[in-house]
C-alpha cells in the first residue's frame, strides 16, 4: 500500500499533516503521538519579531467547533530557528514553516531568514482573521494576492504554499490569483469568521469580539471549496477544516486535495493525526486501494 | 511526569451542593505523582463539544488508586459530566500543570468558591506545616468545610458574603479581621481575589502561590489559548505571556500581571 505522495517536487511518507496554529512546533504533541509518523510537521506561524497576540479569552467552543482568535503570538524567526527548527529536525518528518507579517517586508525578511534553515516547504498565512493589519488584509483581494505570492517566490529557496481564507466570495478567484503569482501548492481553508455571545454576561466570547471558526462544523464548506479550488489549478491542494478522521481525510483527498492537515482535532484528541493516518488505511485495505494517489481528485 | 489520554472508570459520584459534584475516578499508579495544584482535562461524550473541561484535583487517594474532582456544573460538558455514575468510563487528560511548590513555612492558604478544592489535598500535604485555611463563598452553600476540619495543624477560617456562615465579607476581610499570620500564601480562586492575595502578600512581603484559570483548548502548552500575562519577558513565548496549562496554573505572584 502506498501512502507517499509527492508535493511541488518534496515527498512526504504519507499525506497526514497537523494544521498551522494547533500543534505549536511539535513539542507538545510529541508526548502523545510519533511525530516521525507524520507526513509533515507544519508549525505556528512565526513573523520577523516576536507578537503577543490578542488579549485573553482567546477561545470559545461553538457546536462541532470553537473559535480561535490567538491573534498570531510567536516568539519570532530568531528565537524560532534557534530552538524549533532544531527541534524538528530531530525527526524524520518534512518540516513546513508558516510565516506571518503585518506587511509585504515582514514576510520577506522571514522568508529570506528560512532560505538557508533545513525547512522543506514554506506555507505563507495570509488567511488570519485575527489580526488586524497583515493575515487576511492579504488574502482577500486577487490582485493582493498575486503580488505578495510573487514578491516571496522571488526570494524564498523552498517550494511556497499559500495559505488561503474562505473568507471571500469567491476561493477559486483568490487561487487562480496564487497560482498566477507562481505559488508551488495551496492550503485551504483557514478559518471562518465568527462570533459567539455570551447572553448572560452580555458580552462577547472573545476578547477579539470575532474569532476564527474551526471543527467538524466547517468541514462540508472546506470540502467544496477544496473541490472548487482542484477544478480551477493546477497546482497540488493540501486540504483542511475540521478534519477528525481517515474518513474525512478520504473525502479532502476525493474532492482534490493531494494532502491533508488536522487541526482542532487535536484538541479534542491528542492521538488524532495518528488516528486519521489509520483510518486511511483501514480505508485503502477495505475499498482495495494500493495507491492514495488514485484518490486524489477521483470525484468530480 | 508523562502525561496520560485515555478512558478512566469512575468510583462514585456525589452532589454536594446545589451545583458542585464529587467524583471519584480511578487513575492507576499515577497517583503518586501527583501534585496538589495540578489538575486533569474531562473530554465530552458528546462529540459536539470539541474541547475538554479543565478542573483541579481536589484528592488524591493512594491506597484506592484514585483522584477526586469537585467542580461546579457551569454549562452543558460539567452538566453531562455531572449526570456519569460509577463504573461508567471518563475520557481524560491528565496530570496537567505544574502544581504548588510546597514549603516548610507558616501558611496561609486563600481560596475562593470553586477555588476551594484543590487546597484540600494541598493541607493535607503540608501536614507538618502550621497553617490557616481561608475559604470564601457567596453564600451558606458551603462545601468541603468538614474535611479540612480533620487536617492536623490546621485553622478554618470561613467568610460568605452574605454573612450567613463565618465572617461576613471576602477572604481579605476575614483575613484581618481574624489576624491571620503566616510566611507564605498558597491561593486559587476568581482574579479578583487573586488581585487581592498578591497585593497583600506584597504588604506582608512574603511569597504568594497563585492558581489562575483561563479559557483552554489543548490543555498541554501547544495552543497559546490560555495565556497570562507575565511581568517578564518568558523564555519560552519569547513577549510577556505566560501559558496558564503548562508554565501554570500556579505561579508566583509577583511574576504575572493580573
Amino acid at each position: 500500500m502506498n501512502m507517499k505522495v509527492n508535493l511541488a517536487g518534496v515527498e512526504f511518507k504519507n499525506p497526514v499533516m497537523e494544521a498551522s496554529g494547533t500543534f505549536g512546533s511539535g513539542a507538545e504533541y510529541g508526548e502523545f503521538v510519533d511525530l516521525n509518523k507524520l507526513g509533515a510537521v507544519v508549525t505556528k506561524g512565526v513573523a520577523n519579531v516576536p507578537w503577543p497576540g490578542n488579549p485573553t479569552p482567546r477561545i470559545a467552543e461553538t457546536a462541532s467547533g470553537m473559535l480561535n482568535a490567538i491573534g498570531l503570538q510567536n516568539p519570532g524567526i530568531d528565537l524560532f530557528t534557534k530552538r524549533d527548527i532544531p527541534f524538528l529536525k530531530q525527526y524524520d518528518t518534512k518540516i513546513i514553516v508558516n510565516v506571518c507579517g503585518k506587511s509585504t517586508e515582514d514576510y520577506l525578511e522571514v522568508v529570506e531568514r528560512l532560505g538557508d534553515e533545513p525547512v522543506d516547504m514554506l506555507e505563507i498565512n495570509i488567511s488570519c482573521p485575527n489580526v488586524k493589519e497583515g493575515g487576511i488584509a492579504f488574502g482577500q483581494d486577487p490582485k493582493a494576492v498575486e503580488a505578495i505570492t510573487k514578491a516571496v517566490k522571488k526570494v524564498a529557496k523552498q517550494p511556497v504554499i499559500m495559505k488561503l481564507s474562505p473568507n471571500v466570495t469567491d476561493i477559486t478567484e483568490m487561487a487562480r490569483a496564487a497560482e498566477a503569482g507562481g505559488a508551488d501548492v495551496l492550503s485551504l481553508i483557514n478559518t471562518l469568521t465568527g462570533m459567539k455571545i455570551d447572553i448572560y454576561k452580555q458580552d462577547f466570547a472573545l476578547a477579539n469580539k470575532t474569532g476564527g471558526l474551526s471543527g467538524p462544523a466547517i468541514k462540508p464548506i472546506a470540502v467544496r471549496m477544496v473541490y472548487q479550488v482542484a477544478n480551477t489549478v493546477k497546482i497540488p491542494i493540501i486540504g483542511m477544516g475540521g478534519i477528525q478522521s481517515g474518513e474525512d481525510a478520504i473525502e479532502f483527498m476525493l474532492a482534490g486535495a493531494s494532502a491533508v492537515a488536522v487541526g482542532t482535532a487535536n484538541f479534542n484528541n491528542p492521538y488524532a493525526t495518528m488516528d486519521v493516518i489509520a483510518g486511511m488505511e483501514a480505508y485503502m485495505k477495505r475499498m482495495g486501494v494500493t495507491d492514495i494517489n488514485e484518490l486524489i481528485g477521483k470525484v468530480k | 511526569m508523562e502525561k496520560v489520554c485515555k478512558m478512566f472508570q469512575i468510583i462514585s459520584q456525589k452532589k454536594i451542593t446545589e451545583d458542585i459534584f464529587s467524583l471519584w475516578i480511578e487513575v492507576g499508579d499515577m497517583v503518586k505523582d501527583i501534585r496538589p495544584g495540578q489538575f486533569v482535562s474531562v473530554y465530552c461524550g458528546d462529540g459536539s463539544r470539541l474541547l475538554p473541561r479543565p478542573i483541579s484535583i481536589c484528592e488524591v487517594a493512594k491506597a484506592t488508586k484514585a483522584i477526586r474532582l469537585v467542580y461546579r456544573v457551569v454549562g452543558e460538558g460539567t452538566k453531562e459530566l455531572s449526570m456519569m455514575k460509577a463504573e461508567e468510563e471518563v475520557k481524560m487528560i491528565l496530570p496537567l500543570g505544574n502544581g504548588y511548590t510546597l514549603k516548610e513555612d507558616k501558611a496561609i492558604l486563600i481560596a475562593g468558591g470553586i477555588g476551594i478544592p484543590p487546597m484540600l489535598q494541598l493541607a493535607k500535604e503540608l501536614k507538618k506545616v502550621e497553617k490557616t485555611v481561608v475559604l470564601g463563598f457567596k453564600d451558606s452553600q458551603t462545601f468541603l468545610l468538614n474535611e479540612f476540619s480533620f487536617i492536623p495543624k490546621t485553622k478554618v477560617i470561613i467568610a460568605t458574603e452574605d454573612g450567613s456562615v463565618g465572617i461576613k465579607g471576602n477572604v481579605l476581610d476575614a483575613i484581618r479581621e481574624e489576624g491571620v499570620e503566616g510566611d507564605v500564601i498558597y491561593s486559587c480562586g476568581p482574579t479578583p481575589m487573586l488581585r487581592a492575595v498578591k497585593a497583600y502578600a506584597q504588604e506582608k512581603g512574603i511569597e504568594a502561590q497563585i492558581s489562575l484559570e483561563e479559557r483552554m483548548a489543548c490543555g498541554i502548552g501547544a495552543c497559546l489559548a490560555c495565556v497570562c500575562q507575565s511581568k517578564e519577558v518568558d523564555h519560552h513565548s519569547n513577549v510577556h505571556n505566560k501559558r496558564v496549562c503548562k508554565d501554570g496554573p500556579v505561579f508566583n505572584a509577583q511574576e504575572v500581571e493580573l
